[in-house]
C-alpha cells in the first residue's frame, strides 16, 4: 500500500489514513483526499472507459467538470453509477468499481469499437441499420443499447433518506473562492444576511490549489482565516458540499447539499442529501473559471490532464500523476503548473508553448512555438510527440501531460434564464452577457477577472453594489495581479483523432464531418455529434468544438454562438428532487372519522383521491369480496346500513344572496327552495358540460349546505369562489369548505328512521309527515350534540344523512352500531354504495366524466331556461344537442350469468363490430344482488327510445362479447316508493 | 445521396470525403406555390409529403432559426396511438403506421423503437376508463392489451409493489408504441424533402402576412417578401405570436412543458412507462439516459424554461412508482412551449383568410403526430379539403360544440 | 415564482392554482342577442400574448382569494398583483 506519487505538503491529514478499494484492489489515502487524488497517489491513472470507443481514460480535471473518471461508487442498493472520482471524498472503507467495460478495465472487449472508429463517425447510425427493416429492433438496437450507457443501477429501491428545506437571505454567494470569500466578508461585515455556498468540502476555491500569497500569507491560510471570520458572524451561513444547481424565477435558487456522501453510510436520522430552495434578493455568482484543453491526436490517454488540475493535485492533495510530467500550453498559466511541480521535486520533461516569444526558465526546458502532435501509451501516457518551432519532431518521455488552452469563465448559471454570454477578445473566452437573471451579479474569474487581485477586488466591489452598501470600503488584501497572456489556440492539426468531448468521444474529425454535412449551427453540431451532451455537459469541451466550427464556417466564435446552459449545474440524484416523498408518503393520506372504528372491524380500505375509505367489511367465513358486498347490499335494503360519506365535499353558503348565487351555480332552479328542504343540483362548467352534482339543503333563508362529489370537492369550491369573486363580486354571499368539519353518515334502509329515532333528541320529529323525503334541518342528537339531518338517498331506500362535528364522528358511528343491533345494522363500504347507486341509476364519477351534458345524463329538462346559470348558453350548441345524442340507460345481460364490463362498447345486435358502428359505452357495472345478475349503466346513442332493444356489449381488450338488453337505468324501485316511505 | 451500410463502409475507407450536406442552403425564390412557416417536425413532414405524395415540389419551408430547434428537438420522443375518441384515434393510428415505415420512406434511420408503452392503472375507475380506451383503440384498428397485476409484476419487477400509496392494479399496453430519435425526424424529413426540390430556408423569420382583400398573397420575412399561392402555418408553441400577425385569436394558450434526462445508464427499462397516479412517464434512450417528464408548469409561458415545483413533482412521481431510480442523476432539464388547445386536440384547417392554413394546438401530443400531421396538412394544402383522418380537427368545433376532449377537462388548456 | 399577494405579501406560487386569461372575468351578457357568439369567444378564444399577460390565480393553499397577476410570459416577471374582486368591480361587474 505505497503511495508512490504522494508529494510533501498539501491539505490532507496524514494522521488519518484511509483504506479503500478500487476494482477489487485495496489502496490507502488520507482524509482530505478525493478518490481521484488517492488513486493518483497510488499511481493509478486508468479510472474509466469512454462512452463510444471504450478508450482507456484517467481524470482530466480535479473537479465537478470531470468527463472521464466516472466510477460506480458503493455497492448493494446504494450503488451509485457515474460518480466522479474527482469529487468523491475519500472515506475509510470506500468501495468503487470501474464501469462501462467488460471483462475488466485494463482489458475491455468493447474497445474493438476503437478499431472500428472510422466506421462509427458522428451520426453514422442515421445512415445505416435500416435493412432489413425488422433487424433494427431485433438485432442492431439491442446490441447498441447494451453497449451504450455508462454505469448500472442496482435495480433496488434507494435505502437512504432525502430531505428538502427552504432558506432566505439578502445575498446568496455562489462559490467560495477569492471573489466569493471577499464578497461574503464585505456583505457579512455590513450586516447583511448572507448564504455562501460552495460545492467543495473545503472553502477557498483555487486558493487551495495555488501557491500564491495574500497579504504575505499562504493563500489557503488566508482563505481559512476568512472562513473562520465568516463562521463567527451570525448573519452569515456557510454551506459547504452545496451545489447551487439552478437559477429559477424571482430569485429562487435550487441548491443540493451533500450531507452524507462523504460518509460510509449516513448517520442515523440524517439524510443523504438535502434539496434547498433558497429565496434571495441578490445573488453573486463567484463560480470561478474552468480551464479548457487543446485538442491534438490521442490527447485522451490517462495521464493527459488540465494543467490546472495537475497543479491542484500537487498543491492541495500533494499528488503528482507521474514522476515525470510535461506541459502543453498557449498561455502563461501553464507555466505556473511547471513551476509548482518543479518546486515539489517533480521532474518537468518540458513546457511546450505554442507561442514563439515566451520567456525561458532556468528550472526546466521551455519549447517555444511548439505543439504536441500525438501521444503514446496503451493504458496510460508514456511519450508525447512534439513538433518544434523549426519543424523537427521530438519525443518527450512523460507519464503525465498538463494541458492549458486558457480559461472559460464559469457562467453556467447566468444562462439559466436564457441569458446569452458575450465574447471577450482579450480573454479569448465567453463572459456573462448583460441579460442576467434578475438580481444576479457576477464577480471574479466568473466575470473574467482571472487574477487573484481581480477576484478579491470585484468580490468586494460587486457585493457593495449589489447590497448598496454605503461608506468607505475596507482595505483590499494584497495579491498577485498577473495579466492574462494568451494566444488563442484550439487544436493541433492531426492525422488521427484529437478529442474534444472525451466522454462522448467527439473528435475534431467529427466536428469537421458535421460541418461538411451541413450541421453547422451550434445546436445542430451538438445534436449531430453529441458534443457536450455527456454527464459533464461539455464544460471542458464545448468551446473547442465551437472554435473549430467557427473556423470551418469562416465566422467568429461570437457569430457562431453557444448552446444554452440548462440546469442543473451538475447532475442531481432523482431521489434528491423527490426528498421525503416516496412510498406511502407520496401523497398525504386523509382518514375518515370512522376510520379507526372501521379498522377494528377488519374493513378493507381503498384509495379515493387522498382519502382512504372502507371498501367492504368482511365477516368471518366470507372468502370473496363479493360475498361481503352482496351481504351489505341485502342487509341495507332489508333493514338498515350505515356508510361513512364524510368524504363528500361540503360547502357552507351563507349570505342574503345565497339563493341567487346557487341559482347561478346550478343549472336547475334554487331560488325558491323552501327552508328545511334539500334539492338535487347539477352544476355545469361554462362550456355546458356537467361538472359535478350533489345536493344543496336550505337550513335558513340565508344559509345553504352544498355537497359535492368526493373527487371534485376542491375543484367545485374553487369554481364557486371564482363565480363569487370574479363574476358576481357584489353578491352578499360567503363560502367556506366544511368537508373536514363535519362527519357525515348515510343511514339507509327501511329501518333507518327507527334507528335514528333512538339517537335524535326527542324534541325533533323525524316522522315521514314532519320530515319527508328531501327534508333537512339543524337538530341535536345524543342529548344535545348539534347535528344536521338530511333526508336524501343515494341507495334508493328510505335514507338519511346525518352530520355531526367531526370530532364526534367516531363516537356517533359506535353509537349507531350499538343502537342498531336490534335492527341488525350493517356497515357498508364503497362497493355496496356503488352497487346500490347503480341499481338506482344514479350518476357518479364514471358518468360525470367531463364530456357528458345534462342531456346525456337524462336531465336535459333540468337546465332552466328561465334564468341564467353558468354553462347554460354554451350547453345549447348543436354538437351537444344532436338528435342521436348519448343517453344514460341501464343494460342487463340476456343470459343472467354473463358478465357486464365497464369500458365495454355497445354495438347493434347485427352488423360489423368497429368504431364506425359504435353505439355507446358502458360506464359502470356491478353485480346486483337485487336482480341476481350483473347490470350496467351505459351511454347509448338515442338511448331514450331504445328500451328493450338487444345489443352486443363488446370488450375486445378483455376478450368479451355479451348480448345485453337496454333497460331503464332505474333497476330498483323506479317509482321511488321506498325513499318516500 | 443514398445512405446505406455499404456507403458508410465506403466512406470510412476513403476518408469520409464523399459526404455532402444533408440539405441545401438555398436563397429564397420570390414566389412559391406553397410556403410553410415553421421548420419543425410538422412543417418539414408537410413539405416531404407535399413533394412525395401530392406532387407539389414548388414548396418552401421557412424557419426563423435552425430547423428542428423547436419542439421536435425538445420532447420525450414517445410515439403511440392510444387515444379514446373517434376524432383522434384513426389519426394517431395512421401516424403510428407512418412511423413504422418512415425510415425506408426517408432513407434515414430515426431509430424507431417499438418497445411498447405501458399505462399503469391504480383504481377501479381508472381501469374502467382504460378498458374503454383499449376497446376504442382495437375497434379503430390499433393494438391494445390489458395486463393484470401478475402480468405487470412479471414484466416490470422493479416497480413499487410493496409500499405504494396508490397500488398498481393493472395496465393498458400498446406494444407498437415506443420511441424515436427525435432530432433525426427533423433531419430525415428535411433531407428527403430537400431531395425532392423543397427549399428549406433557415434563419428566415416571418414578420407578417401580406393579405389583400381577404386573400393571403405571401409573407414578409427577415429576408424580404416571399410570395405564395398558399401559406401553411405549423409553428406549434409560437402559433399565438404568428397568427396575431393575421389578427387572429386562437383557441390556444402557450404553456411550458419541462422534460428531463438522466445520465447514461446500462439498460433498465423495457419501454415507455406512465404512472397513473402522478405526473411521471419515462423511457430509456438508446444512449442509456432515462428520458422523463410529467405535467406542464401550468401558466402561460413562451420562456422555454420552467420552475422547481414541477421538477420536484415529476421526480416525486418517479420515486413513488420506481424507487430504484433514486440514485440515477438528473442530468439536464429543459422546457418547450406547448400550443395547448381548448379541448386538448389539434387543429388542421383553413382559416377565414383565403390561402392561409393553420396546423397547431398539439398540446404535448405533437411529436407522435408528426407524420400524420404532415400528411394531413399536405393533403389540406394540396387538395383544399381535409384528409379523411383529420376531418374533426376544425376551427369551428368549439363554436358548434364538437369538442374532442380526451381528458374531459373542458375549455381550460392547462388541464389537458 | 413568487406572487406578491396584495393582502398577504410575497407567497410561493406553489400555493396558487392557475386558471388563465383575466378576460374570464368578462362573462358576456347571457341575455344578449349575440350570446352564442359572445360566449364562444369568451370561452374559447385567447390573445395568448408573448409579453404582458393579465391572468387569474387562486390562492388555494392560502386565503382563497382570486388574484389578477400581470406577468410577462417571455420572462415571467410579475409587475402587478390585484384582488380579482376589485378588478371585477372596476370593470362594472356586480351581481
Amino acid at each position: 500500500m505505497t503511495q508512490k506519487n504522494r508529494l510533501s505538503g498539501g491539505q490532507i491529514d496524514r494522521t488519518k489514513p484511509m483504506k479503500f478499494m478500487f476494482d477489487g484492489r485495496f489502496h490507502q489515502g488520507y482524509q482530505g483526499d478525493t478518490l481521484a487524488s488517492a488513486l493518483l497517489a497510488n499511481n493509478v491513472r486508468l479510472m474509466g472507459r469512454s462512452f463510444k470507443y471504450h478508450r482507456p481514460r484517467g481524470p482530466l480535471t480535479a473537479g465537478s467538470e470531470e468527463p472521464n473518471a466516472l466510477v460506480e461508487l458503493r455497492g448493494g442498493a446504494r450503488q451509485e453509477p457515474n460518480t466522479r472520482a474527482t469529487t468523491a471524498e475519500l472515506f475509510d472503507g470506500l468501495v468503487a468499481k470501474s464501469q462501462n467495460r467488460w471483462p475488466s478495465l485494463a482489458f475491455d472487449a468493447m474497445a474493438i469499437n476503437d478499431r472500428l472508429s472510422n466506421f462509427l463517425t458522428a451520426g453514422f447510425y442515421y445512415k445505416t441499420f435500416m435493412w432489413p427493416k425488422a433487424f433494427w429492433e431485433k438485432l442492431y438496437e439491442p446490441v447498441i443499447r447494451k453497449a451504450a450507457g455508462l454505469g448500472s443501477l442496482s435495480m433496488k429501491a434507494d435505502p437512504d433518506e432525502y430531505d428538502k428545506g427552504f432558506r432566505h437571505c439578502d445575498l446568496l454567494i455562489i462559490g467560495a473562492g477569492p471573489a466569493g470569500l471577499m464578497a461574503a466578508l464585505t456583505a457579512g461585515r455590513a450586516g447583511a444576511e448572507v448564504i455562501l455556498a460552495d460545492e467543495d468540502f473545503s472553502m477557498g476555491g483555487r486558493l487551495n490549489a495555488e501557491t500564491f500569497s495574500i497579504n504575505n500569507e499562504v493563500a489557503s491560510d488566508w482563505a481559512a482565516a476568512a472562513v473562520a471570520e465568516l463562521s463567527s458572524m451570525t448573519n452569515v451561513r456557510l454551506m459547504t458540499r452545496t451545489t447551487v444547481i439552478g437559477a429559477f424565477d424571482h430569485g429562487i435558487y435550487g441548491a443540493v447539499e451533500r450531507v452524507s456522501d462523504h460518509l460510509h453510510t449516513p448517520d442515523a436520522g440524517k439524510p443523504r442529501q438535502i434539496l434547498w430552495r433558497i429565496y434571495t434578493n441578490k445573488t453573486m455568482l463567484c463560480a470561478g473559471a474552468i480551464e479548457r484543453p487543446i485538442a491534438f491526436d490521442n490527447n485522451d490517454r490517462p495521464g493527459v490532464m488540465l494543467a490546472s488540475a495537475m497543479r491542484s493535485y500537487a498543491n492541495r492533495w500533494a499528488v503528482t500523476p507521474a514522476q515525470r510530467v510535461a506541459i502543453f500550453t498557449n498561455n502563461d498559466d501553464g507555466h505556473r503548473t511547471a513551476m509548482d511541480l518543479h518546486a515539489k521535486g517533480v521532474k518537468i520533461a518540458a513546457v511546450v508553448d505554442t507561442r514563439p516569444d515566451v520567456a525561458l526558465s532556468d528550472d526546466y526546458q521551455v519549447l517555444r512555438g511548439a505543439q504536441v502532435l500525438d501521444t503514446k501509451g496503451r493504458l496510460g501516457l508514456t511519450f508525447a510527440e512534439v513538433k518544434l518551432a523549426d519543424g523537427t519532431e521530438r519525443t518527450l518521455e512523460c507519464g503525465a501531460l498538463g494541458v492549458s488552452g486558457g480559461w472559460n469563465p464559469n457562467l453556467h448559471l447566468t444562462c439559466h434564464q436564457r441569458g446569452r454570454p458575450t465574447w471577450d477578445e482579450a480573454l479569448s473566452a465567453f463572459v456573462p452577457g448583460d441579460n442576467l437573471p434578475d438580481g444576479m451579479h457576477v464577480a471574479g474569474a466568473a466575470n473574467g477577472a482571472l487574477s487573484t487581485h481581480g477576484a478579491l477586488e470585484t468580490g468586494m466591489k460587486v457585493a457593495r453594489q449589489a447590497l448598496e452598501i454605503e461608506g468607505r470600503a475596507g482595505k483590499l488584501p494584497q495579491a498577485e495581479d498577473a495579466p492574462v497572456k494568451i494566444t488563442p489556440f484550439w487544436f493541433v492539426e492531426g492525422t488521427t483523432r484529437g478529442w474534444l468531448d472525451q466522454q462522448n468521444d467527439v473528435t475534431v474529425k467529427d466536428v469537421k464531418l458535421s460541418h461538411q454535412e451541413g450541421f453547422r449551427s451550434v445546436e445542430h453540431l451538438k445534436r449531430y455529434t453529441t458534443l457536450g451532451m455527456a454527464t459533464d455537459q461539455g464544460k471542458t469541451s464545448n468551446m473547442g468544438g465551437l472554435a473549430i466550427m467557427a473556423e470551418l464556417a469562416g465566422k467568429t466564435i461570437e457569430q457562431t454562438g453557444t448552446t444554452i446552459f440548462r440546469p442543473p449545474y451538475t447532475p442531481v440524484p432523482i431521489a434528491t428532487f423527490a426528498g421525503r416523498i416516496k412510498g406511502m408518503e407520496f401523497h398525504p393520506t386523509r382518514l375518515t372519522p370512522s376510520h379507526y372504528w372501521a379498522k377494528e372491524q377488519g374493513a378493507v380500505f381503498v384509495e379515493v383521491g387522498n382519502w382512504l375509505r372502507a371498501q367492504w367489511f368482511p365477516r368471518p367465513g366470507e372468502t370473496h369480496w363479493r360475498q361481503s358486498v352482496d351481504r351489505e347490499v341485502a342487509a341495507t335494503r332489508a333493514s338498515v346500513g350505515v356508510c361513512d360519506c364524510t368524504t363528500l365535499g361540503k360547502i357552507d353558503v351563507q349570505g342574503t344572496d345565497a339563493a341567487d348565487f346557487l341559482n347561478k351555480i346550478y343549472c336547475n332552479a334554487f331560488a325558491k327552495l323552501p327552508v328545511g328542504k334539500t334539492r338535487y343540483g347539477l352544476m355545469l362548467r361554462e362550456d355546458g358540460i356537467a361538472m359535478d352534482d350533489g345536493t344543496a339543503g336550505r337550513l335558513a333563508e340565508d344559509h345553504f349546505v352544498v355537497t359535492t362529489t368526493t373527487a371534485n370537492a376542491a375543484k367545485v369550491y374553487q369554481h364557486m369562489e371564482f363565480a363569487r369573486q370574479c363574476l358576481f363580486p357584489d353578491m352578499d354571499v360567503q363560502l367556506i369548505s366544511t368537508t373536514e368539519a363535519w362527519a357525515q353518515y348515510a343511514v339507509a334502509g327501511p329501518n333507518s328512521r327507527k334507528l335514528l329515532r333512538k339517537i335524535v333528541d326527542a324534541e325533533f320529529d323525524i316522522s315521514n309527515e314532519a320530515f319527508p323525503f328531501m327534508a333537512c334541518g339543524n337538530i341535536t342528537v345524543c342529548g344535545g350534540l348539534r347535528a344536521r339531518l338530511f333526508r336524501i338517498s343515494f341507495s334508493g331506500e328510505l335514507a338519511f344523512e346525518i352530520a355531526v362535528p367531526a370530532r364526534y364522528g367516531d363516537a356517533l358511528m359506535r353509537r349507531l352500531m350499538k343502537d342498531g343491533e336490534e335492527f341488525n345494522v350493517t356497515p357498508y363500504g364503497t362497493e355496496a354504495l356503488g352497487v346500490m347507486r347503480i341499481e338506482k341509476g344514479h350518476a357518479a364519477g364514471n358518468e360525470l366524466n367531463g364530456t357528458t351534458t345534462a342531456l346525456n345524463l337524462g336531465m336535459g329538462r333540468m337546465v332552466s331556461k328561465k334564468k341564467d346559470s353558468i354553462g347554460s348558453v354554451l350547453s345549447e350548441r348543436p354538437g351537444l344537442n344532436a338528435d342521436d345524442a348519448l343517453k344514460l340507460v341501464g343494460i342487463k345481460p340476456l343470459n343472467k350469468s354473463d358478465k357486464v364490463t365497464a369500458g365495454g362498447h355497445l354495438m347493434n345486435a347485427q352488423g360489423p363490430v368497429d368504431a364506425a358502428h359504435d353505439q355507446g359505452y358502458v360506464t359502470s357495472a356491478a353485480f346486483s344482488p337485487s336482480l341476481d345478475s350483473m347490470i350496467g349503466l351505459a351511454f347509448l346513442k338515442s338511448g331514450e327510445v331504445r328500451m328493450g332493444e338487444r345489443l352486443r356489449l363488446v370488450s375486445p381488450v378483455t376478450d368479451l362479447t355479451v348480448e345485453v338488453e337496454v333497460v331503464s337505468a332505474h333497476f330498483v324501485d323506479p317509482e321511488g316508493e321506498r325513499l318516500r316511505a | 445521396m443514398r445512405y446505406s451500410g455499404f456507403r458508410v463502409i465506403k466512406e470510412a475507407l476513403t476518408g469520409h470525403k464523399g459526404w455532402t450536406p444533408a440539405w441545401r442552403d438555398p436563397e429564397p425564390k420570390p414566389q412559391y406555390d406553397i410556403v410553410i412557416i415553421g421548420g419543425g417536425g410538422h412543417g418539414l413532414a408537410t413539405a416531404h409529403y407535399l413533394a412525395s405524395v401530392y406532387a407539389q415540389a414548388n414548396v418552401a419551408v421557412l424557419e426563423k432559426g435552425w430547423i428542428g430547434g423547436g419542439n421536435v428537438g425538445r420532447n420525450t420522443t414517445i410515439i403511440r396511438s392510444n387515444y379514446l375518441l373517434d376524432g383522434n384515434e384513426p389519426f394517431y393510428e395512421m401516424s403510428l403506421k407512418l412511423w413504422e415505415g418512415l425510415e425506408q420512406d426517408l432513407n434515414y434511420n430515426a431509430m424507431i423503437s417499438q418497445r411498447g408503452i405501458m399505462n399503469l392503472i391504480h383504481s377501479d375507475a381508472q381501469r374502467d376508463a382504460f378498458i374503454r380506451r383499449g376497446n376504442a383503440m382495437i375497434l379503430n384498428g390499433a393494438d391494445a392489451e390489458y395486463l393484470d397485476l401478475p402480468a405487470i409484476k412479471r414484466e416490470y419487477p422493479f416497480l413499487n409493489f410493496d409500499d405504494a400509496r396508490f397500488p398498481i392494479k393493472g395496465g393498458l399496453a400498446q406494444r407498437r408504441g415506443g420511441t424515436v430519435r427525435h432530432d433525426a425526424v427533423a433531419w430525415g424529413y428535411a433531407r428527403a424533402a430537400d431531395g425532392r426540390g423543397v427549399d428549406i430556408i433557415q434563419n428566415c423569420e416571418v414578420t407578417g402576412f401580406r393579405i389583400e382583400n381577404g386573400v393571403c398573397k405571401g409573407v414578409e420575412t427577415s429576408r424580404g417578401f416571399i410570395g405564395a399561392g398558399k401559406v401553411g402555418c405549423a409553428v406549434a408553441g409560437s402559433s399565438g405570436r404568428l397568427m396575431a400577425k393575421a389578427d387572429m385569436r386562437l383557441p390556444i394558450e402557450s404553456h411550458v412543458l419541462q422534460a428531463f434526462v438522466s445520465e447514461g445508464l446500462k439498460p433498465v427499462l423495457p419501454g415507455v412507462i406512465t404512472f397513473g397516479a402522478g405526473h411521471f412517464y419515462v423511457s430509456q434512450s438508446d444512449k442509456g439516459g432515462l428520458v422523463f417528464g410529467g405535467d406542464i408548469d401550468g401558466y402561460n409561458s413562451y420562456a422555454q424554461r420552467g420552475n422547481l415545483p414541477v421538477v420536484e413533482d415529476v421526480c416525486e412521481g418517479g420515486m413513488a412508482i420506481m424507487p430504484m431510480i433514486g440514485r440515477a442523476r438528473l442530468l439536464r432539464m429543459w422546457g418547450g412551449i406547448m400550443d395547448m388547445s381548448m379541448d386538448g386536440s389539434p387543429i388542421i384547417d383553413r382559416t377565414h383568410i383565403e390561402g392561409l392554413y393553420f396546423n397547431g394546438g398539439w398540446c404535448y401530443g405533437g411529436f407522435k403526430a408528426t407524420p400524420a400531421s404532415g400528411m394531413c396538412f399536405a393533403h389540406l394544402l394540396a387538395r383544399d379539403a381535409p384528409h379523411p383522418n383529420a376531418t374533426a380537427y376544425r376551427f369551428d368545433r368549439f363554436q358548434t360544440g364538437h369538442m374532442i376532449d380526451e381528458k374531459g377537462m373542458g375549455n381550460q388548456p392547462n388541464l389537458h | 415564482m413568487i406572487i406578491n399577494h396584495p393582502l398577504l405579501g410575497p407567497r410561493d406560487s406553489s400555493e396558487f392554482v392557475y386558471l388563465g386569461d383575466a378576460s374570464l372575468i368578462n362573462r358576456p351578457d347571457p341575455d344578449a342577442e349575440d350570446r352564442a357568439q359572445s360566449f364562444y369567444e369568451y370561452g374559447y378564444l385567447r390573445i395568448n400574448p408573448a409579453g404582458m399577460h393579465r391572468e387569474l390565480w387562486f390562492h388555494e393553499a392560502g386565503d382563497r382569494s382570486w388574484l389578477v397577476v400581470t406577468r410577462d410570459t417571455t420572462t415571467h416577471e410579475i409587475t402587478s398583483v390585484e384582488m380579482a374582486r376589485d378588478v371585477a368591480r372596476a370593470q362594472g361587474r356586480s351581481k
